[in-house]
């Protein structure tokens, strides 16, 4: 497909208007939420969830900076440490950073992306918020009740001999993950049979293709991690010896089950991120996309190579060097399928028109660290380098780059970009762009002298350091404390749209995805009438008209 | 009642309504097979391992069980393909007394499965550090009994909603629910049972023969 020429933005709607019946006040009640199949009201119960958890797995992570201001110790014991990032750990990565983007913009925007009036499983779909609730609490229960100190690892034979709680955070995962399997395995189908008329295979917005292979694995790799955990928890609680030393099992044998999960899991968080990265910059450089057919199959080809590449985690867990040397190779493959998209995304902005919204300021954010955590990714994938930097905070760096600054912004920037259509309200636009540049800024100053540290040698997972990395660490706090508030100001500013925020109209940004092709809120049915696609999305080629309900017909 | 009247109101039509359906339920047999993949995994782990105490473990159970087993098992998968062609013409009662027998071979087998079982804990080989045997003291043998009551003891809990999943179609076929030409239920709870059968049918020859 050929990039289409920029062309100048529409003027804005002359009398923006509040779709007077929608997803959210056609019923009322707490039962009519409970018991819902709208995707819609499922994605908004995920909002608040998953928001939750994230305030949660943040207040954790404040806890653990406030204790690494002094070298000695701060505000808690090492066991209370060890206790804090674990739930960190756990809470980020099992309650936010995977069901996030899927549960909440997935849910929201996926059917409306192709036209459909629901997912093709509603009763599934509000099963995996459920799942999700159920998983939260059994693990949250877990620790309030003690809390677990073996990290979210769990590595074998410690997890298994530890005297925490932790079967009770094991079994949370569990029953979550087969929220995550419910929610890919309903995207698939729903790709596959709900498109409307006109949209093809390589029709599909580029956000339904990176969603599709995000669910891929998270139906093939999700189960993996559920019969790993179960047996962690059989044997902390019976010691049956399957992953015992003393019994004759193998606790690599664990790494190896963990990590074939856990590490395609880090795309299940990045390529969601990727997928609203793909809608964003089309629509803030009004231009399509430069290159369709390579954005999306580089997300089946990350989906694919994800699964060759786990062996990366074990390099100094006495695997041989042709293995590692091999899985080293594999993960670089990653790297090249990701550059694929980075390139194309900002080839996109070559002759469009760009203006610098809100959910603009987090795309910029999101490619620096998406680059700068891929390139110490590809770094710490060179066997050699990865030994000097193994379990250090080199790579606690590297990580929250690539799966937490990249997801958050993508999470950030689809907040901003979709509010209009999920609400029908504005935000503050200059509180938008104040507090992008706090968090953007925070999170560089957070993890920038991490990547000093690890690189001079301080080891992760500790409560107590020597007093020469006294100095980067107050930088990091600092750091942490400035993102902390510019999340405060997001939540601020967000609450009050809800109620005062100006109406948007159907299509606040002019913009040409699918999904903004009907009423804001839209209404419970999605779509006034059945939809025909005849033009493809985000075709920016047909001038200064946008904003419009019904352009399609 | 027509079949027109089973339409999600988010389908266009039945037919791409059951070929979700029937897409869905292969999805799951994915994640079904993903799962006992972990297991499989760990067996060849300690199969390499333990090469000897293995091939010996074998020999320590009832390869008689274990056969009548999986001709039980397999006949069940019979009825439940049989109860899914009877009901396409439209012949419920039929269908019902199929998956019945279906549920009753799935009974037969459990209670072999638990005669074996008690045979087993009467001779010490429980799993891990319960195990308690004088006769067979290979390094590994308590491993391979710990992999014989994961695998085996997953997939029982597997037969089990099986049984609860045809049961219930037995009954709903026996009162006609399927005699109006769709029989999509059906058609999937046998799906599953097949898988079911499957599984038993690489968990033999791992477990009894080789």
């Amino acid at each position: 497909m050929p990039p289409s020429p920029a062309t100048i933005p529409p003027p804005p709607d002359s009398a923006p208007a509040y779709n007077p019946r929608n997803y959210l006040n056609a019923e009322a009640g707490i039962a009519s939420w409970l018991l819902t199949r709208d995707h819609k009201r499922i994605a908004i119960m995920y909002l608040v969830l998953t928001s939750v958890a994230f305030a949660l797995g943040g207040l954790f992570a404040m806890l653990i900076r406030l204790e690494l201001l002094t070298p000695s110790n701060t505000i808690m014991s090492a066991a209370s440490y060890n206790r804090m990032f674990t739930l960190h750990g756990v809470v980020m990565i099992f309650m936010f950073l995977i069901p996030a983007i899927p549960g909440v913009f997935g849910n929201f925007f996926l059917p409306l992306m192709l036209g459909a009036r629901d997912v093709a499983f509603p009763k599934l779909n509000l099963l995996s918020v459920y799942l999700y609730a159920i998983g939260a609490s059994i693990a949250l229960y877990g620790m309030v009740h003690g809390g677990a100190d073996t990290g979210w690892t769990f590595y074998t034979p410690y997890s298994t001999t530890t005297i925490t709680k932790v079967v009770p955070i094991l079994l949370g995962a569990f029953v979550l993950g087969f929220s995550s399997i419910l929610t890919g395995l309903n995207f698939i189908v729903t790709s596959h049979t709900l498109r409307a008329p006109g949209i093809t295979w390589m029709r599909m917005p580029l956000f339904v293709w990176s969603i599709y292979a995000t669910s891929i694995i998270q139906i093939l790799a999700t189960p993996v991690l559920g019969i790993t955990l179960a047996l962690v928890a059989f044997e902390h609680a019976f010691g049956w010896g399957i992953f015992d030393p003393a019994r004759g099992g193998d606790p690599i044998l664990f790494q190896h089950m963990f990590w074939f999960y856990s590490h395609p899991a880090v795309y299940i968080m990045v390529l969601p991120a990727m997928a609203v990265i793909s809608e964003v910059i089309q629509a803030a450089a009004r231009k399509n996309i430069f290159g369709y057919k390579a954005v999306a199959f580089s997300s089946l080809g990350i989906a694919f190579v994800g699964f060759f590449t786990w062996g990366h985690h074990l390099f100094v867990s006495g695997q041989s060097t042709l293995d590692a040397g091999i899985f080293g190779v594999l993960s670089m493959f990653v790297g090249i399928f990701t550059a694929i998209k980075v390139f194309n995304w900002t080839a996109t902005l070559y002759k469009g028109s760009v203006k610098f919204y809100t959910w603009f300021a987090y795309f910029c954010g999101f490619i620096f660290f998406i680059v700068f955590g891929g390139m110490t990714g590809i770094a710490l994938a060179t066997v050699s380098l990865d030994v000097h930097w193994h379990d250090t905070y080199f790579v606690v760096a590297h990580f929250h780059f690539i799966m937490v600054g990249s997801v958050i912004m993508a999470w950030l920037a689809a907040l901003h970009y979709w509010w209009p259509k999920m609400f029908g309200r504005m935000y503050s636009e200059g509180w938008g762009l104040v507090s992008a540049v706090l968090i953007i800024l925070g999170f560089n100053a957070t993890f920038i002298p991490q990547f000093l540290l690890g690189n001079a040698g301080m080891p992760r997972r500790y409560y107590s350091y020597p007093e020469r990395f006294w100095a980067l660490n107050v930088a990091s706090t600092a750091g942490a404390s400035l993102l902390a508030f510019g999340f405060a100001i997001v939540l601020i500013y967000l609450a009050i749209s809800l109620r005062y925020g100006p109406l948007a109209g159907p299509n606040p940004w002019g913009s040409k995805g699918y999904e903004w092709d009907t009423l804001s809120p839209p209404p419970p049915e999605n779509f006034l009438e059945n939809k025909v696609y005849t033009r493809a999305a985000h075709d920016y080629t047909g001038g200064g008209e946008g904003g419009g309900v019904t352009h399609a017909a | 009642m027509q079949p027109e009247s089973y339409v999600a109101h988010h389908f266009p039509n039945l037919r791409q309504q059951e070929h979700a359906a029937r897409l869905g339920m292969w999805l799951f047999l994915a994640t079904e097979i993903l799962l006992f993949g972990g297991l499989f995994t760990a067996y060849s782990v300690y199969r390499f391992l333990y090469p000897e105490a293995f091939a010996k473990g074998s020999e320590h159970l009832s390869v008689a069980a274990g056969t009548v087993n999986t001709i039980v098992l397999i006949t069940s998968s019979l009825t439940a393909a049989l109860a899914h062609h009877l009901v396409e013409k439209k012949r419920g009662k039929l269908a019902a007394c199929c998956l019945a027998i279906t549920v009753l071979l799935a009974l037969a087998f459990l209670g072999i499965k638990a005669w074996e079982w008690t045979h087993d804990f009467r001779e010490g080989f429980f799993p891990g550090r319960f195990y308690d045997s004088s006769e067979f003291t290979l390094t590994g043998a308590p491993m391979f009994f710990t992999m014989y009551f994961l695998l085996t003891g997953l997939h029982g809990l597997h037969v089990l909603v099986g049984m609860t999943v045809l049961g219930t179609l037995g009954v709903l076929s026996w009162r006609g629910k399927y005699d109006h030409g769709y029989v999509t239920p059906v058609e999937l709870g046998a799906m599953y049972w097949h898988l079911v059968d499957l599984i038993w049918i690489f968990l033999y020859p791992l477990l009894y023969l080789i």
